[in-house]
C-alpha cells in the first residue's frame, strides 16, 4: 500500500480502500467568507476541510473553541445559521448558499 | 405501541432490530446522530489475511436489511428520559414519545478524554473525532498532528489516518496527574499492550517480543521512538501541554523514566492538530434510568449494568446489547445483538419452545466473534464477563 502525503489540502478526495467521492461542488458562507463544499458535508466538516477549526468565541479573551467529539456529543462546536438558530456544525449538514456565523459572546 | 423499540442504530442494534423483526417483531429504532451505523461508520482494519473490513460499507449492508423486514428509524433524536408502564416502557426523545412492549438498549460507548492544559484549543480533538472526520467526512483533522494516549484505539485509528493522507508526527503518552493515572505510565501501558495478543498491540509484541519482559522492553524503549507503520510511537514521552494563541500552533513534549516522571528539559514539536485518546467506557445512563444495578468492571472498561448471558436485565421488558455492557469490537457488538433480538422475541412469543435453542446457539456466536475479534481492548473479557452472567444468576 502506498500512501500519498496530504500536506496542503485537508479533502480526502481518493482514499485506497474507500474509494473516490465527487469533490466540492457547492459553497457556504461563513462569517462572510465563500467556503466550498461537498455535498455530504456537516458545517464542521466544511469548515475543517477549509483549515477553519476557529468556530467560535467563548469571551472577549479569545478563548476559541471548534469542534471536539464530532458525533454530537460536547456541543463545542455551536455555530449559528440563518434567523440565529443555534446548531451544532458537525450535526448539520450544509447545503448551497447556506449563511453561517460564530457565536461571539462578548461577556 | 411498539413490539420493540431499540435505543442506538450502531451495529449491535442494528442486528437485534434484524434478528427480531425478521420474525415479525414490529420494531422501531432511534438514533441521535443523522446516519445510522453508529461507530461502525468511521471503522476500517485489515484482516491478517490482507482483505479490508469496511464498517461504512456493513453498516449499509445492515441498514438495508433492517429496512427490508420493514424496521422503521427515527435519526437525529436524542432519548432523555424512560419510564416503565404497566405493559411496557415509555420512551420520551427531543422528538416525540414513543411506547413499547420490549426495549433495548444499544447506546455504546463514550470516548474518555485526557486532562493537560491546552486541551480546549481548536484544532484539539478526540481521536474518535478524527476516526468519523477522516473515514466518513473524507478530511483530515489538519496538516500535521500528533495522538496523545497509548491504547489499541489510537493504533487502529492511526492507521486509519495514515491510510487518508494524514500526516501523523508521533503518538504520546499523557502527562502524569491525578486524572491520567497509569495511562501515563509507560511500564503499566507497555505490560497492558503486551498483555493482548491482537491487532493493535501486535505492533509492540514486535518492539518487544513474547520473550522479552515489558520491564526490559521499557526500559530500553529507544528514546526517538519506534515506527509502526512509519509513525513513531514515544513510549518515554509525555506531552505536557497544548501550545497557541488561537488554536493549536505546538506541543510541549518531556522525556520521562518507567513510572512517567520527567527526565530533562522539555522539547517543542510545532503541531496543527492534536488528537487525545484515552480510552473508551460503556454509555450506561440510561440503563441507570431504567433502575439497572451497575457493576464496575475494568477488563469492561468500566461501569456496566447488570444483565445475564441472553441480555436480560432484572427489569421487566428491558434488554441490553453492545457496548453499553462492556467495550469490545464491532464484531461481538453484533453477535450480542443477535441474542438480544432473540431473546426479545423469546420474551415477546413465550409459548415457541426451540427458540431457546437458537438463543444458547447465537450466544456460543458471539464467544466466537470475541476469539476472532481483530481489536481487543482488555485482556481476560471472556472470564469477567461470565462473572457478571453468575452474578446475575445467583448474586
Ligand atoms: C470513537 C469510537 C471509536 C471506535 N472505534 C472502533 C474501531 O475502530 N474498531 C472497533 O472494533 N471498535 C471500535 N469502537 C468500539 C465500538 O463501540 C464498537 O465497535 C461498536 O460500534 C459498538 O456497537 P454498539 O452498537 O454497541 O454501539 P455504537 O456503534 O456506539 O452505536 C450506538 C448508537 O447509539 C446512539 N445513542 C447513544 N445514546 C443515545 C441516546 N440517548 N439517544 C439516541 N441515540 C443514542 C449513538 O448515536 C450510536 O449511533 C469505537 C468506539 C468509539 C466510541
Ligand atoms: S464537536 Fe462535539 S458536539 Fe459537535
Amino acid at each position: 500500500m502506498t500512501y500519498m502525503k496530504n500536506n496542503d489540502r485537508l479533502r480526502v478526495l481518493n482514499h485506497p480502500v474507500l474509494g473516490a467521492v465527487k469533490a466540492e461542488s457547492i459553497y457556504l458562507n461563513f462569517n462572510g467568507r465563500q467556503i466550498a463544499a461537498m455535498e455530504g458535508d456537516t458545517i464542521a466538516s466544511a469548515l475543517m476541510a477549509n483549515d477553519i477549526k476557529n468556530f467560535r468565541q467563548v469571551n472577549p479573551q479569545a478563548q476559541n473553541r471548534g469542534i471536539y467529539c464530532n458525533i454530537g456529543h460536547c456541543f463545542e462546536c455551536r455555530v449559528q445559521i440563518e434567523n440565529d438558530v443555534t446548531v451544532r456544525a458537525c450535526l448539520t449538514k450544509v447545503y448551497d448558499g447556506m449563511q453561517v456565523s460564530s457565536i461571539i459572546q462578548n461577556k | 405501541m411498539y413490539d420493540l423499540v431499540i435505543i442506538g442504530a450502531g451495529p449491535s442494534g442494528l442486528e437485534a432490530a434484524i434478528q427480531a423483526s425478521k420474525q415479525g417483531v414490529k420494531t422501531f429504532i432511534i438514533d441521535e446522530f443523522y446516519r445510522a451505523g453508529g461507530r461502525l461508520l468511521g471503522q476500517l482494519h485489515q484482516e491478517p489475511n490482507g482483505e479490508w473490513v469496511n464498517g461504512l460499507a456493513i453498516a449499509e449492508n445492515l441498514i438495508n436489511e433492517a429496512k427490508a423486514f420493514n424496521v422503521q428509524f427515527k435519526l437525529e433524536a436524542s432519548v432523555i428520559h424512560l419510564e416503565k408502564s404497566d405493559n411496557g416502557w415509555i420512551i420520551y426523545t427531543n422528538k416525540g414519545v414513543y411506547k413499547t412492549k420490549a426495549l433495548l438498549l444499544a447506546t455504546g460507548a463514550a470516548e474518555r478524554t485526557i486532562a493537560l492544559p491546552g486541551n480546549t484549543l481548536p484544532g484539539v480533538i478526540s481521536i474518535g473525532a478524527a476516526q468519523v472526520l477522516g473515514n466518513v467526512n473524507r478530511v483530515l483533522p489538519g496538516k500535521r498532528g500528533i495522538i496523545i494516549g497509548v491504547n489499541p484505539l489510537t493504533m487502529a485509528i492511526a492507521r486509519e489516518l495514515q491510510l487518508c493522507g494524514g500526516n501523523l508526527e508521533g503518538i504520546y503518552l499523557p502527562p502524569k496527574n491525578i486524572i491520567n493515572k497509569q495511562d501515563s505510565q509507560p511500564l503499566e501501558i507497555m505490560q497492558r499492550m503486551m498483555g493482548l495478543g491482537n491487532l493493535a498491540p501486535s505492533m509492540l509484541m514486535r518492539i518487544g517480543s513474547k520473550f522479552v519482559p515489558p520491564k526490559l522492553a521499557i526500559q530500553f524503549y529507544p528514546k526517538n521512538g519506534m515506527k509502526v507503520w512509519g509513525i513513531p510511537i514515544y513510549m518515554r514521552k509525555v506531552v505536557t501541554r497544548i501550545i497557541g494563541k488561537t488554536q493549536v500552533e505546538a506541543v510541549e513534549v518531556q522525556h520521562v523514566d518507567i513510572e512517567g516522571n520527567a527526565i530533562g528539559n522539555p522539547e517543542f514539536v510545532p503541531v496543527d492538530f492534536v488528537c487525545l485518546s484515552g480510552g473508551l467506557r460503556p454509555l450506561i445512563e440510561l440503563a441507570e434510568l431504567a433502575g439497572c444495578d451497575v457493576l464496575h468492571k475494568e477488563a469492561l472498561s468500566g461501569a456496566v449494568p447488570l444483565h445475564s448471558e441472553s441480555m436480560e436485565t432484572k427489569q421487566s421488558g428491558l434488554f441490553l446489547s453492545g457496548n453499553i455492557t462492556g467495550v469490545e469490537s464491532a464484531k461481538v457488538a453484533r453477535a450480542q445483538g443477535k441474542v438480544a433480538g432473540q431473546a426479545i422475541v423469546n420474551y415477546l412469543q413465550p409459548t415457541i419452545d426451540p427458540n431457546k435453542e437458537l438463543l444458547n446457539r447465537l450466544a456460543v456466536g458471539v464467544k466466537k466473534a470475541r476469539q476472532e475479534a481483530l481489536i481487543q481492548f482488555k485482556p481476560n473479557i471472556e472470564q469477567v464477563r461470565s462473572t457478571v452472567y453468575h452474578q446475575y444468576k445467583h448474586g
